[in-house]
C-alpha cells in the first residue's frame, strides 16, 4: 500500500471514529433522577394535535393526562376521581351537575382556568365538526352554563350514569388557544416542546404545575411505523419503554434478560368474529351458536399471542365494571356445533363470505376460522379488504354475512343497544336493559342491568367474541412508574422514574 | 444549446401537468373513501358526512381536481385530509431527511464504484479483479432491506457503535448527530448502489480498454494515463452518466424501504403513511415533488451527457442525422 493510499485509509477511518464516538441525542439522555429524561418508543403517531379533530389514538396516548387533563381522570387500573373538578353536585331529577372547579390551576400560557374554559371544551366535543368518536356519548347535554367561573352547571335532557366517566375523555382547554393542532395550551404536568412530525414528540416538566409535579423532567415519545425498528430501539437504549407490542413475536429478546421486564396487562382490545343479525343464515341463533362452538378459541388465542391474552366469552373485557367470565355460555364443541346446525336444517352445512380487513392479526384469524368451520360442512370464503373498504361496504353499507374486527373501546357492549348498529343485532330487552342501565340512579343498578343484558347477548351468540388481545409494555428495568393497562389508549408520564 | 434548455423546460412543465392528472384520476380510481380514515367505530352517520364535506371529498371529482390545480399555480400543495395540516412544509421538513440521505449515498457509492469499477475491469484477470466483480454481483442480487437488517444487527446491536434508527429531534442543528443517524442507511443505499454502478463502470471501462482510439493514443507515445485521461475517461462516463441520473432517480424513489428499516422520519415514511390514510393531497404532494425531482435529475443528466459528448449535441440541432431510414420493404 503507498503512502497516499495509506492516509486515505487513515482519513476514513478517523472519520469513522469521530462519527461513532460523538455523542447523538438520544444517549446524552443518561441523566436519571428527577431530571431524567424519559424516551418511550411507540407506533401510535398522533396525526394532529386536537382529539377532536382528528388526532388519533396516538394524541390520547401522548398528550391525555401529561399535557391536557380533564374534570375527571380515568385510571391505569380504571377507577374515576377528581382532577380538575374538586367536587360534584347531582339534582335528585338526575338531571343537573353542578362542577365545582379545582382553585389555582393555569394553563401552561398563565391563563387561569375559569368554567367558561370547560364550557368551551364540552361543547368543541359535541359541535357538528366534531370528529370525536365519543361524540354520540355527549348527545345528552341539552345546556352548559359558565355564568360563575369557579363552577360550572351542566343540565341533561335524560339521566346518564356514564356522564361523569364520559367526561374523563374531555380535555379542558385553553377557550382562548388558537392552534389546536399543532400547539397546545393545557393544564397538565407536561407542557409541549416540540412536535418533529413522522419522529418525534417531546414535553417537558411544567415547574409551577397546581399538582404533584412530575417525577422526571422531560419525555420524549419515538414514533417507529415498523416493529422491529421499535424493538430495536428499545435493545440499544434509544427508548426506555414500549407503550404496546404488537406480536409476541419479537418478545424473546426481551424474555430472560434482566434488562428488561415484560409487563402483561389488560386492554379493551377485542378481536371479534361479527354475524350480520340481520340475514340468513346468521338470523338464526342456532347457527350462530354453531359456529360459535365450532371455533377453538383457545388454540385461536395461543397460536397468534402465545401465553398472553384473554377469553373472555363476551363483549366485556375485566376492567368493565361488569364484566363476568361467559366462556362456558357457548363453549368450544364441534359435536354440539354439528348437532345445532342439523336442528337448524344446515345438516348439509352451508357456505358464507367472510370480510376480512387486510392488516393483521385478521387474514391469519380468517385462515384458522376457515379451517375449523370446515369440519362441520360450513365453507368459508375468504374476501380481503382494506379498513376503507370495511368502513363503506360494512360498517356504512351492512353488506356483509360476516365479518372480522378489533373493537378497542372499553364500555362498548352498549352497541348491542343499536339495532342499526353494523351486526344488526335487535333484541328488544337488551336494548331497554341498556337504556334503563344508562338511566340508573346507583353504579350497582347499572352493573346490574349490564350484567343482565350482557348474558342476554351472550345467550344469543350475538357474535363470536373471540378473544380479548393482551397489553404487553416492555421497559427497561432502569424505569419504574409507567401504566401497564392500555385503558383507553392512555400512558401516564409523569411517575416514570429512571434509575441507574 | 440555449434552445435546447427552453424546449426541455417547456417539457418539463408539460409533463409534470400531465403527471399531475394521471396521478389525481389513478387516486380516485381507488376504492373507499378517505373521509372514513378520519373516524372510528361508533360514528354517527352525521359525523361520517360531516367529515366528508370537511375534507371535500363529497364533491365532484372534475371540481377536486380544478381545486388542486388552482392551488398548485399559487405553490400552495393544500391541506392533508388526515391532519388537517398543510402539505407543503411537511414535505419540506421531510426533505430534509431525504435528500441528504439520497445525495450522501449517491456521492459515497460514485466515489467507491468508480476506482472499484475501474480496477475491474483494468485488472479483469487477476484474482482481485474478479473477486470484485464477484461482490459487485452480490450486492445487485441481496433486498436492500436485508442489508439493513444486517448492519443494523451488526452494528447497532452488536457492537452498539450506530444508532439503530431514528434522526434527532433538532434535525440538522447538530449535524454529527444527524449524520450518525444516517451512517447506517447510507452504507445500506451505497452498498446496494455502488455494486450496480462497479457492473456499469467496469463493462464502460472494458469497451475503452479494447477500443481502437487508446491503442492508437499509446502507439502515438501517450502514457497509459494520459491516453486514458484525455481519451478514455470522457468515452467511459458518457454512458456512466446516463445510469448515475438512472441510479440517482431510482434511489430518492425507493428511500422508502431504507427509511422504514431505519425509522426514518423521509419522504418515503410519509408516503407510506399517506397512502395507508388514503390522504389524497399528501399523496399527491409527495407524489408530485417526487416527479418534479426525477425529471429534474433527467433534464441535469441529458445536460451533462451533451456537455461531455459533442456528437450528441449534433443530433440535437440538426434533426436529419437521427431520421430513420426508409422502410427497406414499403407496401
Amino acid at each position: 500500500m503507498n503512502t497516499r493510499s495509506s492516509a486515505l485509509v487513515a482519513l476514513a477511518l478517523t472519520a469513522v471514529l469521530a462519527l461513532t464516538s460523538c455523542s447523538s441525542e438520544a444517549t446524552t439522555a443518561n441523566e436519571t433522577g428527577a431530571n431524567a429524561t424519559i424516551n418511550i418508543g411507540s407506533v401510535y403517531e398522533p396525526q394532529n394535535l386536537d382529539n377532536t379533530g382528528g388526532g388519533g389514538q396516538g394524541v390520547t396516548e401522548a398528550l391525555n393526562g401529561n399535557v391536557y387533563e380533564g374534570l375527571f381522570r380515568l385510571t391505569d387500573t380504571g377507577k374515576i376521581e377528581n382532577l380538575l373538578a374538586t367536587d360534584y353536585q347531582v339534582s335528585d331529577d338526575g338531571l343537573t351537575y353542578t362542577f365545582t372547579l379545582r382553585e389555582g390551576v393555569k394553563f401552561h400560557s398563565g391563563a387561569p382556568l375559569t368554567s367558561a374554559d370547560v364550557k368551551y371544551s364540552i361543547e368543541k366535543v359535541t359541535a357538528e365538526d366534531s370528529q370525536s368518536a365519543r361524540k354520540s356519548n355527549f348527545s345528552v347535554v341539552s345546556a352548559v352554563d359558565a355564568s360563575d367561573p369557579t363552577s360550572l352547571v351542566v343540565t341533561l335532557s335524560s339521566k346518564s350514569i356514564s356522564f361523569i366517566y364520559n367526561l374523563s375523555y374531555i380535555w379542558i382547554m385553553n377557550a382562548a388557544a388558537t392552534d389546536r393542532k399543532t400547539t397546545e395550551d393545557g393544564t397538565g404536568p407536561y407542557s409541549l416542546d416540540t412536535w418533529k412530525r413522522g419522529s418525534t414528540l417531546s414535553l417537558n416538566r411544567v415547574a409551577d404545575y397546581w399538582g404533584t409535579k412530575a417525577a422526571n423532567g422531560r419525555v420524549v415519545f419515538h414514533y417507529f411505523t415498523d416493529a422491529t425498528a421499535l424493538n430495536n430501539a428499545l435493545l440499544t437504549n434509544q427508548v426506555d419503554v414500549v407503550t404496546s407490542e404488537q406480536s409476541p413475536d419479537s418478545l424473546a429478546q426481551f424474555d430472560n434478560t434482566e434488562a428488561y421486564t415484560i409487563n402483561d396487562g389488560q386492554s379493551t382490545t377485542k378481536l371479534l368474529l361479527a354475524f350480520n343479525d340481520r340475514v340468513a343464515p346468521f338470523d338464526n341463533v342456532l347457527v350462530r351458536k354453531a359456529v360459535t362452538s365450532a371455533i377453538d378459541n383457545k388454540k385461536l388465542l395461543s397460536s397468534i399471542w402465545g401465553d398472553y391474552g384473554t377469553l373472555t366469552g363476551s363483549m366485556v373485557p375485566p376492567t368493565d365494571p361488569w364484566y363476568e367470565d361467559l366462556t362456558a355460555v357457548t363453549p368450544y364443541d364441534p359435536a354440539l356445533a354439528a348437532r345445532e346446525l342439523t336442528e337448524a336444517g344446515y345438516a348439509n352445512g352451508f357456505a358464507f363470505t367472510l370480510d376480512t380487513p387486510n392488516y393483521d392479526p385478521h387474514p391469519v384469524v380468517a385462515e384458522f376460522i376457515k379451517g375449523e368451520l370446515a369440519k362441520v360442512n360450513i365453507d368459508v370464503t375468504i374476501n380481503v379488504i382494506t379498513a376503507d373498504e370495511w368502513y363503506t361496504k360494512v360498517y356504512q353499507g351492512h353488506d356483509f354475512s360476516a365479518t372480522l374486527q378489533e373493537h378497542v373501546n372499553d364500555r362498548d357492549v352498549v352497541f348491542y343497544g343499536n339495532p342499526d348498529f353494523y351486526w344488526g343485532y335487535d333484541n328488544p330487552a337488551v336494548t331497554t336493559l341498556i337504556e334503563e342501565a344508562e338511566q340508573s340512579d346507583t353504579a350497582a343498578e347499572q352493573t346490574a342491568k349490564l350484567k343482565a343484558a350482557n348474558e342476554q347477548i351472550v345467550s344469543d351468540a350475538a357474535s363470536d367474541w373471540l378473544y380479548l388481545y393482551p397489553q404487553i409494555v416492555v421497559a427497561s428495568t432502569t424505569i419504574t412508574g409507567y401504566p401497564l393497562n392500555g385503558l383507553n389508549s392512555q400512558f401516564y408520564a409523569y411517575d416514570i422514574v429512571k434509575s441507574n | 444549446m440555449t434552445v435546447y434548455i427552453l424546449r426541455r423546460l417547456v417539457f418539463l412543465v408539460l409533463s409534470l401537468f400531465l403527471a399531475s392528472a394521471i396521478l389525481f384520476v389513478l387516486l380516485r380510481l381507488l376504492p373507499g373513501d378517505p373521509a372514513n380514515a378520519l373516524l372510528s367505530v361508533g360514528a354517527t352517520t352525521e359525523q361520517v358526512e360531516a367529515a366528508r364535506a370537511s375534507i371535500g371529498s363529497d364533491q365532484p371529482a372534475i371540481e377536486q381536481f380544478v381545486t388542486w390545480l388552482g392551488q398548485m399555480a399559487t405553490l400552495n400543495l393544500g391541506t392533508s385530509f388526515i391532519s388537517g395540516l398543510p402539505v407543503g412544509p411537511e414535505i419540506a421538513t421531510r426533505l430534509a431527511v431525504t435528500v441528504p440521505l439520497t445525495l450522501i449515498s449517491f456521492a459515497v457509492a460514485v466515489v467507491v464504484a468508480v476506482p472499484v469499477g475501474f480496477l475491474a475491469a483494468y485488472r479483469a484477470n487477476r484474482w482481485y479483479g474478479a473477486a470484485l466483480s464477484a461482490v459487485s454481483q452480490l450486492g445487485i442480487a441481496v433486498p436492500i432491506f436485508w442489508v439493513g437488517v444486517l448492519l443494523i444487527s451488526g452494528f447497532a446491536l452488536n457492537l452498539r457503535l450506530l444508532p439503530a434508527g431514528g434522526f434527532p429531534q433538532g434535525d440538522w442543528a447538530n449535524p454529527a448527530a444527524a449524520l450518525r443517524s444516517l451512517t447506517l442507511p447510507v452504507i445500506t443505499i451505497a452498498f446496494v448502489m455502488a455494486s450496480s454502478l462497479v457492473r456499469y463502470v467496469r463493462s464502460a471501462t472494458l469497451d475503452v480498454l479494447g477500443s481502437d482510439y487508446l491503442r492508437t493514443a499509446r502507439s502515438l507515445g501517450a502514457s497509459f494515463t494520459s491516453a486514458m485521461w484525455h481519451h478514455g475517461v470522457r468515452n467511459a462516463s458518457v454512458p456512466v452518466v446516463a445510469i448515475l441520473g438512472i441510479e440517482l432517480a431510482t434511489t430518492f424513489l425507493g428511500a422508502v424501504v431504507v427509511e422504514s428499516v431505519f425509522a426514518l422520519p423521509g419522504l418515503g415514511s410519509m408516503l407510506l403513511v399517506a397512502i395507508a390514510q388514503h390522504d389524497y393531497p399528501n399523496i399527491q404532494g409527495i407524489l408530485l415533488i417526487s416527479t418534479f425531482v426525477v425529471l429534474i435529475i433527467g433534464f441535469l443528466a441529458d445536460l451533462i451527457s451533451r456537455l461531455i459528448d459533442p456528437r450528441l449535441r449534433a443530433v440535437g440541432s440538426t434533426k436529419r442525422a437521427v431520421r430513420a431510414p426508409r422502410a427497406v420493404v414499403s407496401r
